[in-house]
């Protein structure tokens, strides 16, 4: 059922209340639409919602305006209680054009809303979205509620005398979107006015003419009463604290700054852009205050050996990358192994093989960075499991790579790397101190001499009297470092490496597993399908069925314990963004079979998909959903 | 080290830069007389000794840091000048010296050669050019002469080789200079030359190897052609060469030639006198073009210009930021954006 606009009086609805919504922003590459899905989250977290946000736009920059190709979208769940996923399925969607709408559509939850900019609805646009018949006009979209707003003419009528250019004025249109959305959802428009005024401060027009937008958006469904109808997300209970709304990546900088900060170290950070983990690189380039060093690399593997350099000069040293990035430093990797520095190796991963899907995120590189290296040459690996847990997570990678004297991998993906959450911040005296040794004493200096506990050597770094030696890619003699082609040698060398590695298993904590300790069936997951897990567990449980999670942050080591957590459940579900990588590891390592459930399509798992699967193995006769 | 600490300290001989470690060349190349001139130049130069880093790639020279009592990195194929670069911009204080070959520099690392030169980062860089792979034994290299028969060019090379310092120069190196391994007097005042220098310094020397491309340099090291086929770059003075120093070179509209002094009324005064500070490089790019059989090899400083050093001006950017806005805070940068209050009975602010 479509609605009009007819009413010119301005009506008073009654906000209904609603426990949460997925609204999805959806429009040409070109129209604003991570932009605006951002603000709205960032209003609505003010507002204490707990949120999770997906954003899913096109590799090209600009693909052909109108086209299926060029879709941005953005979607946000926001909800009056603990939420884990961006949702299942949109209860709103934004198409700010055909294109969008025919892409978007088949998500949309039966009886959703649709918003649509009907000025784009013209012939040539439906034509290059592989329309036939206008879906306005048709009755297709009967099962939803359509509401058309002519948002590009009144954008034009609003910003009339405002002197900007035809362009600058088009600009703005996703604000007056915007705008309607606020007032559907009840959301003030105090953020992102202040936002405007902050990112404009140096063009003030253009600061006024998004806020005019804005307000216009907002007081058309205000005067029209378009919709009819006003929803409320209350604030959710969320544990006392102070909150920012965080993105993956940005939650990894800041993570890394903080691990320099706590291990008194410089942050040196060498990387060569690659999607999507380059808004690393942006970030930490503005922290040069925090003594940030970055290396914008003339190639993958110039960044990855020059992280190894600076490394032996006693920095605390990290490279970005994704997969085909991983790709190329994999020779240089295999230095650090041999070398033994700490060094660590961000991997935000996206859909693959080559060049893949380099805007989507996918779990395929857990084998690559656990195998991808000639020799037996194996180092540490963690994985973060959602935005907000990056922080977290490069901290442990830092810890781990300084006590050991080993490169770390650290695994996140493009959907928590542009994904956000709420961020309770913690404090800075809680964080752990990660000061590492440096050997300065020549009596007795052996380069690979070794702590008894970690088998860690010592980090001499260059500059210190008495501690000249030589170390490269060549096998080092036990202790002495020298260059050894001995037999024997070598194999103890190759167990050395091997046991350092393992012995970070002592210096983490077990496996927790969330539910029954034993039982039918455990949900095991590791890096970003940590919330879908997570929110499908939460249910069945809630509906009594004999199923409990449990969540790998380290992938290599594992826990301890992870043998004998596999061994009391009768079965294990094992979903990955991949054909099952974490699986063959563990039947290889635990002989335990494991129900592998495989996501490639370049989207996270949504709640329901995990969910179902529990059924279906739980309740395999009586499963109909 | 205080001053003191550091006058106290005996003065550093050649053999406070040796290795216990036994040499692995083959007998006879050209690399122990590098390694010997390396040796006797690094006590002079009043750097404490752990201040030296010696990082190399793969290949013979690349053994290099193994014989030096330094710290050391022996790296992997290519590679050296990205691991020199990532150090040298966390300690800028370092004095890093890069051992690398025509095939290691040149070929699988020719990108990390051309950035480092571009970026002009504070190492110096020995390119050891004997024209052919020596540590896998004898195939032809990206410098190896047209038309040269190799293990894997039976008939005979068909790539074009580089010219090392032409390369140099189109990547805007600021420092370049050829010496030869044996010639021992001028090798050690072109290192010394470079050690001084602030941004990157670029030596290609002539390097021998015995085994698989011998006699590749004799056209220009044998004593009886030696003077007249080799031309010392000398800043300020006419580019002049010969036993008798009679011939020099000179600009004929735009193409250097080859003159006879004292014949047909030519002097000294007609030769281009050898400039290496110009800041435009293309007289040491055509300089570098100077080849056998119608020119001497010349040798010496191609070009030496001063520019701040990479790792000086990324220290700078960071110094200024600190000074701007004041040292980091962690917990600011935590708390930074749009933040917001949960209180303990669920209101919010």
């Amino acid at each position: 059922m479509s609605t009009t606009v007819a009413e010119n009086e301005k009506t008073a609805v009654e906000p209904t209340k609603l426990d949460e919504v997925v609204i999805r922003f959806a429009g040409d590459s070109g129209d604003g639409m991570q932009l605006t899905g951002n603000q709205f989250s960032t209003t609505s977290a003010l507002m204490g919602n707990d949120l999770s946000t997906l954003p899913d736009f096109p590799a090209e920059i600009r693909a052909p305006q109108g086209t299926l190709p060029g879709v941005s979208a953005f979607q946000v769940r926001i909800a009056d209680y603990d939420i884990h996923t961006p949702g299942d399925a949109p209860d709103v969607l934004v198409a700010m054009n055909p294109a969008a709408l025919k892409k978007e559509l088949e998500d949309l939850k039966p009886n959703g809303v649709i918003i649509v900019n009907l000025d784009e609805f013209n012939q040539r646009n439906l034509t290059k979205a592989g329309y036939a018949a206008n879906p306005l006009e048709d009755h297709s979209l009967d099962k939803y509620r359509v509401f058309r707003a002519q948002i590009g003419t009144m954008n034009r009528r609003a910003l009339e005398g405002s002197g900007l250019d035809n362009k600058s004025q088009e600009r703005c249109k996703n604000f007056f979107a915007l705008g309607m959305v606020y007032w559907l959802f009840s959301r003030p428009l105090e953020p992102t006015i202040e936002y405007l005024k902050k990112t404009f401060a140096k063009k003030p027009e253009l600061a006024d003419a998004n806020i005019k937008v804005l307000k216009a958006g907002w007081n058309f469904c205000d005067i029209t009463g378009l919709f009819q109808v006003r929803y409320e997300v209350d604030p959710a209970p969320l544990p006392a604290g102070t909150y920012r709304n965080i993105h993956g990546n940005s939650a990894l900088a800041i993570g890394l700054v903080a691990a320099a900060q706590q291990s008194g170290r410089p942050l040196f950070l060498g990387a060569y852009p690659i999607t999507p983990a380059s808004d690393v690189l942006h970030q930490l380039s503005t922290y040069k205050s925090f003594g940030v060093t970055t290396f914008q690399a003339e190639d993958e593997i110039a960044a990855m050996c020059a992280t190894i350099g600076a490394a032996f000069g006693g920095a605390l040293a990290v490279t970005t990358t994704s997969g085909p990035g991983i790709a190329l430093k994999s020779e240089a990797m295999n230095l650090a192994i041999q070398v033994e520095l700490p060094v660590i190796i961000c991997d935000v991963q996206r859909g693959g093989p080559s060049t893949g899907l380099p805007t989507k995120t996918e779990q395929s590189d857990l084998l690559q960075v656990m195998f991808g290296r000639n020799g037996d040459s194996p180092l540490a690996v963690i994985a973060a499991a959602s935005p907000k847990d990056c922080f977290d997570v490069a901290i442990e990678a830092c810890r781990i790579a300084l006590k050991f004297m080993v490169p770390v991998v650290l695994l996140s993906d493009g959907y928590i790397a542009n994904g956000s959450e709420p961020w309770k911040l913690p404090e800075v005296v809680d964080l752990p101190d990660l000061t590492p040794h440096f050997r300065t004493d020549p009596e007795g200096f052996q380069p690979y001499s070794r702590d008894p506990a970690t088998l860690a050597r010592p980090w001499a770094i260059p500059g210190t009297p008495g501690l000249e030696h030589r170390i490269g890619g060549l096998e080092k003699e036990d202790v002495t470092g020298n260059v050894s082609y001995d037999p024997m040698n070598h194999e103890k060398m190759v167990h050395l490496r091997a046991e350092k590695v393992a012995r970070i298993a002592d210096d983490i904590p077990d496996l927790e597993v969330v539910g029954d300790a034993t039982g039918e069936l455990l949900v095991l997951g590791w890096g970003s399908t940590a919330g879908a897990i997570t929110g499908a567990v939460n249910v069945a449980q809630r509906e009594g069925l004999p199923v409990s999670r449990a969540h790998l942050r380290y992938l290599n080591p594992f826990p301890k314990n992870l043998g004998e957590v596999l061994r009391r459940f009768d079965r294990v579900l094992l979903p990955e963004m991949n054909l099952g990588q974490l699986a063959l590891l563990i039947r290889g390592r635990y002989l335990k079979d494991v129900i592998t459930f495989s996501k490639v399509q370049g989207r996270p798992f949504t709640r329901t998909e995990i969910y179902n699967k529990i059924r279906e193995i739980l309740e395999p006769v009586s499963h109909v959903n | 080290m205080s001053t003191e600490a550091q006058a106290t300290r005996p003065a550093l001989t050649k053999k406070d830069f040796q290795t216990d470690q036994e040499v692995r060349w083959c007998p006879g190349c050209g690399d122990y007389a590098i390694l010997a001139a390396v040796q006797q130049v690094f006590p002079e130069l009043g750097i404490p000794k752990e201040q030296f880093v010696v990082v190399s790639g793969i290949g013979c020279s690349s053994r290099f840091p193994y014989y030096m009592d330094t710290f050391g990195f022996h790296s992997i194929h290519g590679r050296a000048p990205a691991v020199a670069t990532g150090l040298k911009m966390a300690r800028p204080e370092l004095e890093v010296w890069i051992a690398t070959g025509d095939g290691d520099a040149m070929s699988i690392g020719g990108n990390h050669l051309i950035h480092t030169l571009r970026r002009n980062v504070g190492v110096k860089i020995l390119m050891f050019n004997n024209r052919i792979y020596g540590l896998t034994k004898g195939q032809y290299s990206p410098t190896s002469e047209l038309g040269k028969k190799t293990k894997s060019t039976p008939s005979g090379s068909v790539d074009y080789p580089f010219n090392p310092l032409g390369l140099a120069i189109g990547a805007g190196a600021t420092f370049i200079a050829r010496s030869v391994d044996i010639f021992g007097a001028h090798l050690k005042e072109t290192l010394r030359r470079a050690a001084k220098h602030k941004g990157t310094a670029y030596i290609e020397i002539y390097q021998n190897c015995n085994i698989f491309n011998d006699h590749a340099f004799t056209y220009m090291t044998e004593k009886d052609v030696r003077d007249d086929s080799t031309l010392y770059l000398e800043h300020g003075k006419p580019m002049v060469f010969g036993k008798n120093k009679d011939k020099g070179i000179r600009m004929r509209g735009t193409e250097m030639e080859v003159i006879e002094l004292g014949s047909n009324g030519l002097s000294e005064a007609d030769c281009l006198v050898w400039d290496e500070t110009l800041e435009n490089p293309a007289t040491a790019f055509m300089v570098s073009q100077l080849v056998p059989p119608h020119f001497p090899t010349p040798i010496g400083v191609f070009r030496s210009v001063e520019t701040p050093a990479y790792e000086t001006r990324v220290a700078d950017q960071i110094h200024q930021e600190v000074a701007k806005k004041g040292p980091g805070d962690l917990d600011k940068l935590i708390h930074s954006g749009d933040i917001w209050t949960v209180h303990a009975d669920h209101t919010i602010s």
